[in-house]
């Protein structure tokens, strides 16, 4: 009698991922429409501000969420949903079962790869319509996004399952990925414009890869001139790239290092 | 293949400086179930984990169905059912969404929706978890644990928390499930669950197995106890004993009563604490 293959079982899991992620209303309202709420809410309040050429505080708005959306269906929850399931015997029941590891992680794979698509298009939507971001003006900006997408995915998704080993128990759960998300939109020119932040901070937000996935989402959806506002003149997509595979790179590392299937208070 | 399905010789584990097992040695043969009794703390759920290959241990030799479970593979895992304690997951399928999804992890699952119908949550199929009783939550782990046909099944104190309708319920399952040769390995604090459910008994206290037998070899029932309103013996010849009594009071012994020893005694017994009779 052979065994299910890996791959099919790691589709079952993405589905089964898929329905309990969006069944569950508070992770949906968490991590997946309070970007969009948060956008709706600055976007409105500083629309009025006009750069030149014409781009409105909304349109920078939801380039810079875009990236915010993005660490928030990876990172946040992988990182929470991860720590509660350490906690609530899910890990324990599955690592009992004859399942290759492999396909618990395809499973995830598919959760963060569809719900952050999903949390994009949504963003992007109330971009469009809320503040007449143009979408569809240019291929390069797509192909820009789909690697931005990639990237920024893979390394949030990897420091969200380091980071849910930090969690001692599913209470502590949302502190250990809020409380880095929520300081890092801040210093990484999401909330507040880089201008406005003290040089220290805002080179503090330079070392982790939210600033840089922002500054992608910006050179991808607004016109090149913007580009005089970024910290270096320029969109460094160069640079961007560079520091997301790194983090990719360290995020593997630290979850080959610090990943566990069992709570430690469960002995 | 022989007739054992489970050999453990000097079992040990501890967790820093508490010792969990010490020191144990079981054997469980294919066909029967075996209740594994102890109060809490004994090391039952630890020693059900190691056999499991849910944990390591940290020495002696354990066999499991021809395997060592520290080297347990997905052939192993798929050849074995687990209903562990306190998991509260999976909240938001639906029992008929969940037992279906751990079929596929198995190479010859049984049909889920009858085992749906035999824990008796085919009415709740379509019900999330979240909306079940505790009982019928404990039935949903249960169909989880043999929907992939397991030769062996482990079930750790399934009934805990559970009134004593739900619980006579439940038996009535897990009879039904051993009725069919599942080899099952249960564990239990509760005395009448391993009196109604086992064919054997392991009473266990502080990670070692005390005595291991049928109800019948545990009570050691040679000898009864006979009392009365002016006196009280316990003898190997209750009947003669009752006869000269009535002898002696020329018809009716007051407050007549033969018993013998219980099971509970026994256990008490077994695992330490001797009733002051």
């Amino acid at each position: 009698m052979s065994m299910p293959n890996a791959m099919a079982l790691g589709a079952h899991r993405g589905s089964i991922e898929l329905k309990q992620f969006f069944r569950e209303r508070a992770s949906v309202v968490f991590t997946f429409t309070f970007p969009a709420l948060l956008l709706l809410l600055l976007g409105s309040i500083f629309d009025g501000d006009v750069s030149r050429g014409g781009v409105t505080g909304g349109q920078v708005l939801t380039a810079s969420f875009a990236a915010a959306g993005i660490v928030s269906t990876s990172f946040v929850n992988l990182g929470s949903a991860l720590a509660v399931e350490r906690d609530d015997g899910t890990l324990k029941r599955l690592r009992a079962l004859p399942m290759p590891p492999v396909s618990f992680f395809l499973g995830k794979i598919v959760l963060v790869v569809v719900a952050g698509l999903a949390e994009l298009a949504l963003l992007l939507a109330i971009g469009a319509v809320m503040f007449d971001l143009p979408l569809l003006h240019d291929p390069v900006s797509w192909f820009t996004m789909a690697w931005l997408f990639v990237l920024g995915v893979t390394a949030c998704s990897l420091l969200g399952i380091a980071a849910s080993s930090l969690a001692r128990s599913a209470r502590s759960a949302g502190a250990i990925t809020m409380v880095p998300y929520t300081v890092l939109l801040f210093i990484s020119g999401v909330y507040i414009p880089h201008q406005a932040l003290p040089g220290w901070m805002a080179d503090l937000g330079a070392v982790f890869p939210i600033k840089w996935l922002a500054q992608g989402f910006r050179a991808a959806l607004l016109p090149d001139h913007m580009a005089e506002l970024e910290p270096a003149g320029r969109w460094e997509l160069d640079r961007v790239a560079i520091v997301l595979a790194l983090w990719c790179a360290g995020g593997l590392v630290l979850c080959l290092t610090t990943f566990r299937w069992r709570s430690s208070l469960t002995r | 293949m022989n007739d054992t399905a489970i050999r453990v010789r000097g079992l040990r584990k501890s967790y820093r400086d508490t010792v969990a097992v010490a020191d144990l040695d079981l054997d469980v043969h294919r066909g029967e179930t075996l209740a594994v009794l102890g109060p809490n703390g004994a090391g039952k759920s630890t020693t059900v984990e190691i056999l499991s290959a849910q944990r390591p241990r940290d020495g002696g030799a354990v066999t499991v169905l021809g395997t060592d479970p520290a080297d347990a593979d997905r052939r192993f895992r798929s050849r074995v059912g687990i209903v562990s304690q306190n998991a509260s997951d999976l909240l938001e399928l639906t029992v008929g969404e969940v037992v279906r999804h751990f079929a596929a992890y198995y190479p010859s699952p049984r049909d889920p929706d009858k085992v749906i119908a035999e824990v008796g949550l085919t009415d709740q199929s379509n019900r999330k978890i979240r909306q079940l009783s505790g009982g019928q939550r404990r039935r949903v782990d249960v169909a989880l644990g043999v929907v992939g046909n397991p030769e062996l099944l482990f079930l750790d104190e399934p009934t805990t928390g559970f009134d004593p309708e739900a619980r006579r319920q439940f038996w009535d399952l897990i009879r039904s499930l051993a009725a069919d040769g599942t080899t099952t390995l249960l564990t239990t604090h509760y005395l009448d669950e391993a009196e109604a459910l086992a064919d054997r008994i392991a009473v266990i206290a502080a990670g070692r197995i005390r005595a291991a037998g049928t109800v019948a070899d545990l009570v050691d029932d040679r000898e009864a106890t006979v009392s009365w309103r002016d006196g009280r013996r316990t003898t190997t010849a209750p009947t003669a004993l009752v006869a000269e009594l009535g002898d002696a009071y020329q018809g009716e012994i007051p407050d007549l009563a033969v018993t013998r020893r219980s099971l509970e005694d026994a256990y008490l017994r077994l695992i330490g604490q001797e009733v002051n009779a």
